[in-house]
């Protein structure tokens, strides 16, 4: 019993699926969620930074250099290409195939090793310490912030590439494959504004 | 359901006896209260400071405390009011009551919900073990640089007061996103959003917000944490840094914060004026429109807590225009209350009691809010005993009130017994006379220029009275709050058996038994209206959730059709251990930046042993088992 009242059976659930993809699946709520509270985050940063460039007669301040475009380049050229491949990787898991999913999944851990290194290099080109200035703050911020981003979503795809190699995948396992290609697209799109606050405003004010 | 499978089923949900299972349980009932109490034992702590304090100002001169004391004083009990007790509260309502409400087998993500009360406690510990140990913030409830910067506070007073913010806010950023999960994607067949309880309505409201909102407090204070601990320059003027840039982001999750805090409040006062006016709530529509306007507009207003600052006069008159529009839809939602109880058939128990102290206390916290919305006398009143007064009647009256009404409402449902009615109104009539004489009188103060965070005052002042007046209205309402307090433990043992539905409510959770079991509901209600109680005296249910797996419902954001059955996950330790990991790395990350690279790596192993899913070794690929 439910309580006290009598039940009344109006209908059986016994039919439906035990999983699905996509929105329709519960887990698919939760990674938007995470997105709309790190999307804010980066914002606000984002905010901070155009704050104190509004306030500040000169970004950088006289004396500091601009950071480096050849390391950062390469960076997102490789970030905004590597949307390709995941891509690919989310119509293998629509269609379900295991064993290109596997592929997929080795291919963007790879892909995200190569790109923490070129973020390496990049970070020794700021040309500017994090405690110089507030402009040096807030370049590092924006860095940090990123990079973070990257390195979580990289030990999650590598993780979950090593589940995938050594279980039987379900459909529950796909759905989390999805939401972690989803959430390299939401890496991808984050560095856009900030690779143009870091390198580019500079440059046009 | 046959006996069998009802075994079956309990048998599933059950947790497992022991500390292994005190620890691991993903119950959102038993998780909702562990926050529930914590909260009460907070209340205690910071009623005593706010007590301490009221003594220390009942007589001009008085040296029972000096400055120091003093300020730590505030600043612990306003950060544990606004940060302990007023968010995490309102969140542990939501998840105790918002699976209850959906005819629900638990949350969407059981075991964030636990990870977020290990992390919510570690902010509490954050807080109060270095007190204990004569560690205390002393800056306020919202330490602004420069002085909470490097240069003017030295130690780690400051520090512990930013980590503390960081613990909860992680906290109540995953209590939310789990409430939002769960409404909008578990609602049971037929609950349409348009059939939906207002209350959900209002946790939905109040978790999108502190999805919004908090990342811009935590983004602040680790920025002022990477000032003290790294030598970063955001808030050094020297440097290029802007010390308003901290108000601006602290304001910018302050305001709606106070909202976040509101907003739930309106839903408990909503649930009781219905269920107490046994007629729907008069102005349904309006009123779910009225709270997402207040969900947009209490984004635009923060400015309004820096008139004093000296901000450009257009600036000014903007904020002053959006905080005077949003009394619009808060003033709506008063007089849908007045209209449902004037034409229902109002029942004046407890819980009703308390919304008409609400009503009240709130209008006048909000008429008070109107006046220091205005610029210019804000420019009077600012940092006076009247915000002081203003700010206690909005929280207190505003928040407080309908919480206690809920506790009062819900209480026969969590425990299957009633609280003493007289006993009830004995504390409603002390808590509500004792705050109203409490702090009425700083109106007054606060306009005779009575500054706020002073340690005391000269008798040539005139200021003695009030604040006798004051202090002792004070002492009345924690007296009241001791009764409140007293009657709930003793009815737990002596109060009558509440039965499902002692109040004839319209909402799903009276359908559960009292208390409610570990799966909360043996079947799925469906919902053909808005009061589904109402409608019909059985209750519509659909069968065939396993039985011998936790599962949940999972359904159409929109129109709530059936999709799939979704695996809910067990108890586990996982969540306990991560939260562990966490505090570790924040509690570390005050005293050396390394502990974020180091203090990462078992979080990780944490949290890849959470989400790690059991299922057999792979007979397919190169890696598999041959």
């Amino acid at each position: 019993m439910n309580g006290e009242r009598a039940l009344r059976r109006v209908g059986d659930l016994a039919g439906l699926p035990t999983s699905a993809q996509g929105p329709r699946n519960l887990v698919w709520w939760g990674n938007i969620s995470f997105m709309a509270i790190e999307g804010t985050g980066f914002a606000l940063a984002i905010g901070a930074c155009l704050y104190l460039l509004g306030q500040s007669p000169h970004w950088p301040p006289p004396g500091d250099s601009l950071p480096g475009l050849g390391w950062s380049g390469a960076f997102t050229l490789a970030l905004v290409l590597s949307e390709l491949p995941n891509l690919w990787l989310i119509r293998q898991v629509r269609a379900k195939s295991i064993a290109r999913v596997r592929l997929g999944m080795l291919v963007m851990t790879l892909i995200g090793i190569a790109l923490i290194g070129l973020r390496w290099f990049e970070l020794q080109h700021l040309n500017v310490g994090w405690d110089h200035d507030a402009y040096g703050s807030t370049v590092w911020m924006l860095m940090v912030l990123h990079t973070s981003h990257v390195v979580t979503e990289l030990v999650e795809t590598a993780v979950l590439t090593v589940w995938l190699y050594t279980h039987e995948v379900g459909d529950d396992q796909l759905g989390d494959v999805e939401d972690d290609a989803d959430y390299w697209t939401f890496v991808i799109l984050a560095w856009v504004p900030i690779y143009l606050l870091v390198y580019w405003v500079p440059r046009w004010l | 359901m046959s006996p069998d499978e009802r075994e079956r089923l309990h048998a599933v949900w059950a947790d497992r006896p022991g500390l292994l299972g005190f620890l691991g349980t993903v119950d959102h009932k038993r998780i909702a209260a562990r926050y529930i109490v914590t909260v009460v034992g907070l209340l205690f702590l910071s009623g005593m400071l706010a007590i301490d304090m009221r003594l220390q100002l009942s007589q001009p001169d008085m040296r029972r405390m000096g400055p120091q004391q003093y300020n730590e004083a505030f600043a612990l009990h306003g950060s544990t009011m606004l940060f302990l007790i007023s968010v995490p509260v309102m969140e542990a309502m939501a998840l105790w009551l918002v699976p209850l409400m959906l005819g629900a087998r638990n949350m969407a993500f059981p075991r964030l919900a636990a990870f977020s009360y290990w992390l919510y406690l570690g902010g509490v510990l954050m807080l109060w073990l270095p007190h204990a140990l004569g560690i205390t913030p002393d800056l306020g409830w919202f330490e602004y640089p420069p002085l909470s910067g490097p240069a003017y506070s030295p130690g780690h007073r400051a520090d512990i007061w930013a980590q503390m913010i960081t613990f909860t806010e992680v906290a109540a950023l995953a209590a939310s996103v789990n409430v939002v999960a769960t409404i909008l994607k578990m609602r049971p067949p037929g609950m349409t959003l348009a059939r939906m309880p207002f209350f959900l309505w209002a946790m939905l409201v109040a978790s999108l917000m502190t999805i919004f909102a908090l990342p811009a407090i935590m983004l602040a204070t680790s920025m002022l944490i990477a000032d003290r601990l790294v030598s970063t320059q955001f808030f050094a003027p020297a440097a290029g840094g802007d010390v308003l840039l901290f108000q601006h982001m602290f304001w910018f999750f302050g305001h709606p914060e106070v909202y976040i805090i509101f907003v739930p409040a309106v839903g408990f006062v909503s649930s009781i004026v219905e269920t107490f006016s046994r007629r729907t709530l008069f102005g349904h529509v309006p009123m779910v429109l009225s709270i997402l306007a207040i969900g947009v507009l209490a984004f635009g207003l923060w400015v309004h807590h820096m008139f004093a600052v000296g901000l450009p006069r257009l600036g000014n008159d903007f904020y002053t225009a959006a905080s005077m529009a949003i009394a619009l839809p808060a003033g709506l939602q008063m007089f849908c209350w007045i209209a449902t109880m004037w034409s229902g058939r109002p029942r004046f128990a407890t819980p009703l009691l308390w919304v008409i102290g609400f009503i009240a206390t709130f209008v006048i916290g909000g008429l008070s809010g109107v006046m220091t919305a205005s610029a210019p006398l804000d420019l009077q009143l600012t940092d006076t005993y009247f915000v002081v007064a203003h700010l206690h009647y909005v929280l207190i009256g505003g928040a407080l009130f309908p919480l206690f009404g809920a506790f009062c409402y819900w209480y026969p449902k969590a425990t299957g017994r009633m609280m003493s009615e007289r006993w009830g109104v004995v504390a409603f009539i002390l808590i509500v006379g004792g705050f109203n004489l409490g702090f009425f009188p700083m109106h007054v103060l606060g306009l005779e220029g009575m500054p706020r965070r002073i340690y005391t005052y000269g008798p040539d002042m005139g200021w003695g009275t009030l604040n006798l007046v004051a202090t002792i209205g004070s002492a009345i309402a924690m007296l009241g709050g001791i009764v409140l307090t007293g009657n709930a433990l003793i009815s737990l043992w002596r109060g009558k058996p509440a039965g499902a539905d002692p109040w004839g409510a319209p909402t799903l959770e009276w359908a559960a038994r009292s208390p409610p079991p570990q799966h909360n509901f043996e079947e799925v209600p469906v919902v053909t209206s808005i009061a589904p109680l109402w409608r019909h005296g059985d209750l519509p249910v659909m069968t065939g959730l396993a039985t011998d797996r936790r599962e949940v419902l999972v359904t159409s954001v929109i129109d709530a059709v059936p999709q799939y059955r979704h695996h809910s996950v067990g108890p586990s330790l996982w969540p306990f251990v991560a939260a562990l990991a966490t505090s570790g790395m924040f509690v570390a990350s005050i005293f050396t930046p390394w502990a974020v690279v180091w203090g990462a790596i078992p979080i990780g192993v944490a949290l890849v042993l959470w989400f790690w899913p059991r299922r057999p070794r792979s007979a397919t690929g190169p890696l598999a088992r041959r």
